[in-house]
């Protein structure tokens, strides 16, 4: 059994669905698509291309996206997100990557996107075909608008992000994360409970319904630690939490913790900062 | 507009995953229950859209529907105290995966007057599964967009923005029309208690489902590792600033 490997967007993610594609056993024909994006189109190409093999591409929007609708198209199960194939069964996350399942495929043919991070990335393949779909009159983007960032640097994209949750009370409260996330060059960012309260806007949330973030810091202000947020800040090389309840969650998905009032730890972490940098 | 809401009850797992004995469910016997914040702003969406709309139509309706236990009453409540006006339960104690639930609620609006626009969250919660939208559109043959940030009716149709790493791309479909929409759609309303008490009063049709075999089949759950790590306490209070810009210089951010 051969596999039809799918290179969507996102170049990282691409070449870790290659580790995937390559643990099923079979050969490996590598695709990528031109033109505008058109997951309808895109799928009928792909099934196309496939000729009855099993097809795998990234865990991304729109690896997640295209493949969803091959599935649809050839009503054959889809498994999302999965970190392991061993025969017909596979793990794959769910809740985000806080939790996961291991499922039993009924069908013949495989359709498999790789969780984000689960697999090493693989060599970008010496062959890629380019499939260039017919459109027809099929759902596709007709416009990209790019947003205004003002110049700051993007939650997604942050070294390190200052994060603030209930414990930092009101919309008034982040100034002091703001100006601490300045000096260190990183962005700010937020939990559910600080958006649904319209302090900050949901751009800066961070957790499973949120922006995930993978900065070398996280700094986690008055978050509790809930799975749902956890989910979106994982990937953060090192993570330092900062409660003033010793008891809480986030202590336990933390490198550091300092336990003590936020709207005392940060503005001195803060003079400090500048002190050292002064001398 | 006659608008449908597809939605999913789920537990409110807080800080740690706990699992049944025979590991194939959370163990939610402490667990308080919701939806997904992204179905939320579904509910608030058809809401705003159909009130926007009820003028010039003379008409309009907003029908919450979901697949799961009976218990998932409560969510449905939740969605009709946002303003939906009435709602389908599709009543099943089991779990159900993406294609057999795609396939149920098909069933169910086929035998509905037609639905203007039909919205999911771009996925669940708990499974996470990206599909059951789509399934569902091509089932009904109509076109679909998934992820929206932004959704605009106008004159038969609906510009839809999509959130991609680069910015938004923007989709124009046809009405009738499928769409997966995210959480920062809107900032959903919190329902007034006159609301609520209205909400306990809307009709719920509810009526029994039962699953067919599942193609993608749950065998386990398993709660990965890595939660309880052992934190390195730097200090308390303000004290433990030079010991934080310490660990800051250590990782190279400082
Ligand atoms: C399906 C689903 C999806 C979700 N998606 C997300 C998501 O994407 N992102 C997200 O964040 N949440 C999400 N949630 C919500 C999540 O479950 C939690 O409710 C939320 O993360 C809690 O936010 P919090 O930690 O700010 O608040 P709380 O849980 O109330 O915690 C506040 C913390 O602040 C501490 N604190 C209070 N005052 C101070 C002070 N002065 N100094 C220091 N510490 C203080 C307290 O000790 C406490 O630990 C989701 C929930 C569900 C069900």
């Amino acid at each position: 059994m051969s596999v039809l490997l799918f290179l969507a967007d996102g170049a990282e993610l691409s070449l870790q669905a290659v580790t995937l594609a390559h643990s099923l056993g079979g050969e490996v024909r590598a695709v990528e698509i031109d033109g505008p994006y058109a997951p309808s189109a895109w799928a009928a190409a792909l099934i196309d291309a496939a000729e009855g093999s099993d097809i795998v591409g990234p865990g991304s929007d729109r690896g997640n996206e295209v493949l969803a609708h091959v599935a649809a198209r050839l009503d054959l199960p889809f498994a999302a997100n999965v970190t392991d194939v061993r025969g017909d069964e596979v793990t794959r996350i769910r809740w985000g990557g806080t939790l996961l399942e291991d499922a039993r495929i009924h069908a013949q043919t495989k359709l498999l996107t790789a969780a984000p991070f689960a697999f090493a990335p693989g060599a970008r393949p010496d062959v890629v075909e380019t499939l260039r779909p017919e459109l027809g009159d099929s759902v596709r983007v007709v416009e990209r608008v790019e947003p205004d960032t003002g110049g700051k640097v993007s939650l997604a994209d942050a070294k390190v992000v200052v994060s603030g949750g209930r414990g930092v009370g009101s919309a008034e409260g982040f100034a002091i994360l703001e100006e601490l996330a300045e000096l260190l060059e990183g962005a700010v960012g937020c939990s559910r409970v600080v958006t649904s309260a319209g302090w900050r806007p949901h751009t800066d949330q961070v957790g499973q319904t949120g922006t995930k973030v993978s900065p070398d810091l996280y700094i986690a202000c008055g978050i509790s630690g809930a799975t749902q947020h956890i989910a979106g800040c994982k990937g953060a090389k090192a993570l330092l939490a900062i409660n003033d309840d010793p008891e809480a969650t986030i202590f336990a998905h933390a490198d550091y913790a300092v336990i003590g009032n936020l709207h005392e730890v940060v503005p001195a972490i803060t003079a400090e900062l500048r002190k050292v940098r002064a001398t | 507009m006659r608008v449908l809401c597809c939605v999913k009850r789920v537990p409110i797992t807080g800080g740690k995953m706990v699992l049944t004995d025979d590991a194939q469910a959370i163990q939610t016997r402490h667990l308080g229950f919701t939806i997904s914040p992204h179905e939320e702003c579904g509910v608030e969406e058809a809401v705003r859209i159909v009130e926007a709309h009820a003028v010039e139509a003379h008409s309009g309706e907003v029908v919450a529907l979901t697949l799961g236990p009976g218990e998932a009453e409560e969510q449905l409540r939740e969605c009709m105290a946002l303003g939906a006006d009435r709602a389908i339960h599709l009543v099943s104690d089991e779990e159900w995966d993406a294609q057999a639930t795609a396939g149920a609620i098909v069933e169910a609006i086929r035998s509905e007057e037609p639905f203007d626009l039909i919205v999911f969250g771009n996925e669940s919660a708990d499974a996470g599964n990206f599909q059951v939208g789509i399934r569902v559109a091509y089932a009904l043959g109509l076109p679909v967009v998934t992820g929206l940030k932004g959704l605009t009716i106008a004159g038969g149709r609906a510009r839809c923005e999509q959130e991609v790493p680069a910015g938004r791309d923007v989709y124009d479909v046809p009405l009738p029309a499928v769409v997966t929409v995210k959480e920062g759609l809107n900032l959903p309303r919190y329902p007034s208690v006159p609301a609520k008490l209205r909400a306990n009063r809307k009709p719920v049709d509810a009526k029994p489902v039962n699953r067919p075999p599942a193609k993608l089949e749950k065998l386990r759950l398993v709660v990965p590792e890595g939660q309880g790590k052992q934190a390195e306490v730097l200090g308390r209070g303000a004290d433990a600033a030079p010991a934080v810009v310490e660990v800051m210089q250590k990782l190279g951010v400082a």
